[in-house]
């Protein structure tokens, strides 16, 4: 079995709203799941189901071959975007509580704290009241309560937020040490270089609907041009653009470069790489020859303004 | 340990913790009696003595009146019928007279029954006229029988004091005075509840917004249902409350009974009143207090205490259930108000209808309506206990409050699933019932 979560075809309607129109996904064990999407685009809604918060119209949810049912909060820790604690509550507690709401017994609950407060440095916190802390503080005990009961599943909603940059990394490395353990992830954010950087595999819901999903390879393969970006040293530069535009669409480029060569984007199409190797390097000298892999962001980008309607 | 049990444990924590509940808890009871102690002390503070000028033209009543000029009596009495009535009545403010009571000079005494006046700068007290009037009608009637040539005395011997006991159909015997003690026994119960809804409703409803506000809630339903956390708050606060008033009553006994002793203020003096009136009467009012304490204990007690116990529980419940619902659609306090206003509608009304209907004739259709109607029973169905009620109509009205009950907490809690994850905007009464079919 490779897939831990299963999404079935979720319809969630508010009053006259369509949130989700038979969305499906699936995603791996082990990985880090990118879900991305505008805002309204239905993401919470998604999440909000797969965390028995609300309960979609019809479809279904599989959670390690079993549908979803109440036993299953066990099983996954969220993160939400709208997070908070009980101000006048007292950390140490407070991370009990909702610890034993998550079905950890008292004494195995104080454990775990004890091991995440030591790793996260944050031991003299557990008598001080959340409202004496500052957002970034408070960010980290969430993240603690959230991982606390070693979930299969853990669902972050823009985990960064509220993160000097210091202090995201830490996150951001527990996190992924969480995925080297075992741990399943699915990740929602805004922020497309924390999904280059850790997702493997990533769905775009927009308007209700999913609209990709992947690999995050795959879909990069999929949402490629085929273009290049060359730098070329030559004297004859109206012969070479000559060449180049009997085969090819040529475009303007921008890249850093010690030598003040040609910079250009050459669209090939079907043709293959070395066909307009050849025809540069008769005119001039190769000095850059990259090929132009669509990031997350222009893959979003992409897709959203194409949707617009 | 059980999540729901988990939940009513924080919640009664984070209550019972707070400072302001902690400074409530000490403080209402010290301010209760300090004005209980204020109001004692004020009330036994002799009034000023005031001066009453009797301008007895005819000579027959000056003496009635100058027999009632006693040490502790608040009226004095003076007889001024030899200074002129005009000069008196120009006069009365410059002397530091009360007022004048002018008895003009008649033929006959019966004619006097409309000509006497009371001329005063303020005016008098009802009972200072009535006190008066029953002096001069005395000794009117008292002249007039003479006239008759009637021997008063045998008169006196002849008049008849009726006295009519009061039993039930099921043999009980009972007592008159005895449906004040009936009416206080009710009202208390039911302004206790009263009281109760409002404030710890109120807290309920609170503590939700805080939630909503926090940010906490969503972490919170991840893990359990919002009904369980709905509940596990109104059992926790609840519980609070409970203690709370325990707290109340037994610091407002102790410091009630140690004020009174420390100054020797009489608080509770209409209890010793029988005690005092025993001392120096005859067997019959012995009699009667016997009756009375008999008829105290005759008094459907257990009922009362299961009523009590039954209708705290419903009401308490139902009413939270509507505050819970109220704070999880609004974002802040202020917000409240518009859904708050039919909530503690029916709650006022249980109230007025309890101390006006039901002290008035506590089997009359509008008492027994109000204490079937679910959400006015438990106040007005707890002061009817008392009077008698029957067992048919208690059994509806549990049955209704209960069954109110659950369907209001249905109710509520689509509306406070909806409502909790819903930020920034106030619904419309529209809303929250679109809120429903979610």
């Amino acid at each position: 079995m490779n897939t831990l979560l299963e999404v079935n075809k979720i319809v969630k309607q508010y009053g006259d709203y369509v949130a989700l129109n038979e969305v499906s996904l699936s995603v791996p064990k082990g990985s880090i799941y990118g879900l991305l999407g505008p805002n309204g685009a239905g993401k919470t809604s998604l999440i909000r189901i797969i965390n028995q918060i609300t309960m979609p119209d019809s479809g279904e949810v599989i959670l390690d071959g079993e549908k979803l049912q109440p036993k299953h909060v066990q099983y996954i820790g969220y993160l939400p975007e709208e997070r908070g604690l009980y101000q006048s509550m007292k950390v140490g507690e407070q991370c009990l509580y909702l610890a034993q709401m998550k079905g950890l017994s008292k004494a195995e609950a104080k454990k775990q704290l004890e091991y995440w407060f030591d790793r996260l440095g944050i031991q003299g916190w557990w008598n001080k009241k959340i409202q004496e802390l500052s957002k970034g503080m408070a960010q980290k005990i969430q993240f603690v309560v959230c991982v606390l009961h070693k979930p299969k599943l853990l669902i972050f909603d823009e985990p960064f937020s509220g993160f000097d940059p210091v202090n995201a990394n830490i996150i951001k490395d527990e996190i992924l040490a969480l995925k080297e353990q075992g741990s399943t992830i699915i990740f929602s954010t805004h922020r497309m270089e924390s999904v280059e950087e850790l997702c493997d595999h990533i769905a775009l819901i927009h308007k209700s609907n999913k609209l990709i999903e992947g690999k995050l390879e795959d879909v990069k393969r999929q949402h490629k041009s085929n273009s290049y970006e060359v730098g070329i040293l030559t004297e004859n530069v109206e012969g070479l653009m000559y060449d180049i535009t009997q085969k090819f669409k040529v475009s303007p480029a921008h890249f850093k470069s010690l030598n003040n060569e040609l910079k250009l984007e050459i669209q090939i199409g079907n043709a293959l790489p070395n066909e307009l190797l050849n025809v540069i390097t008769q005119r001039g000298q190769l000095t850059h020859f990259v090929e132009k892999i669509p990031s997350v962001h222009d893959i979003f980008i992409q897709t959203v303004t194409e949707n617009k309607n | 340990m059980s999540i729901i049990s988990l939940i009513i444990k924080r919640e009664f924590f984070a209550k019972v913790r707070n400072k302001s509940f902690i400074v409530m808890t000490f403080l209402s009871p010290l301010l209760f009696v300090a004005i209980a102690v204020i109001v004692g002390y004020l009330s036994s503070i002799k009034p000023d003595v005031k001066r009453v000028a009797i301008h007895d033209e005819t000579g027959l009543f000056v003496h009635d009146f100058m027999v009632q000029n006693k040490e502790e009596e608040s009226y004095k009495y003076l007889d001024l019928s030899q200074i002129d009535s005009q000069y008196l009545k120009d006069s009365i403010t410059n002397n530091g007279y009360e007022g004048i009571l002018v008895i003009p000079k008649t033929e006959d005494v019966s004619e006097l029954e409309h000509k006497i006046e009371f001329i005063s700068n303020s005016s008098p007290s009802v009972s200072f006229i009535e006190n008066t009037q029953d002096i001069i009608a005395k000794k009117i009637t008292k002249i007039n029988l003479e006239k008759a040539h009637l021997d008063t005395l045998s008169i006196k011997k002849a008049q008849a004091h009726v006295n009519i006991a009061i039993a039930k159909t099921s043999g009980e015997q009972g007592v008159k005075g005895l449906n004040e003690a009936k009416i206080a026994i009710g009202g208390a119960f039911g302004y206790l509840i009263m009281m109760f809804i409002i404030i710890y409703g109120n807290m309920v409803m609170r503590s939700v917004i805080e939630e909503k506000t926090n940010r906490i809630i969503e972490i919170i339903i991840s893990s359990v249902k919002p009904f369980q956390l709905m509940i596990g708050k109104i059992i926790g606060t609840s519980l609070a409350g409970i203690l709370q008033f325990s707290i109340w009553v037994v610091i407002g006994l102790s410091l009630m009974f140690a004020s009174s002793a420390f100054f020797g203020v009489n608080v509770g003096a209409t209890t010793h009143l029988p005690a005092e009136v025993m001392a120096h009467s005859q067997t019959e009012i012995v009699g009667t207090a016997q009756m009375y304490l008999q008829e105290l204990w005759n008094l459907p007690i257990a009922a009362i205490l299961i009523g009590f116990v039954v209708y705290f529980i419903g009401g308490y419940f139902l009413y939270s259930s509507f505050y819970a619902a109220i704070g999880a659609a609004v974002d802040n306090q202020t917000d409240s108000q518009q859904f708050l206003l039919p909530v503690i509608m029916p709650l006022m009304l249980s109230v007025y209808v309890g101390f006006f209907s039901v002290i008035n004739d506590p089997n009359s259709s509008i008492a027994v309506a109000f204490s079937i109607f679910p959400l006015t029973s438990p106040i007005v169905m707890l002061m009817r206990i008392p009077f008698g009620v029957p067992l048919w109509q208690i059994a509806v009205s549990m049955l209704l409050l209960f069954g109110t009950f659950l369907l209001v907490v249905w109710f509520a809690a689509k509306i406070y699933r909806v409502g909790i994850l819903m930020y920034g905007k106030k619904p419309s009464w529209k809303e929250l019932f679109r809120w429903l079919k979610y």
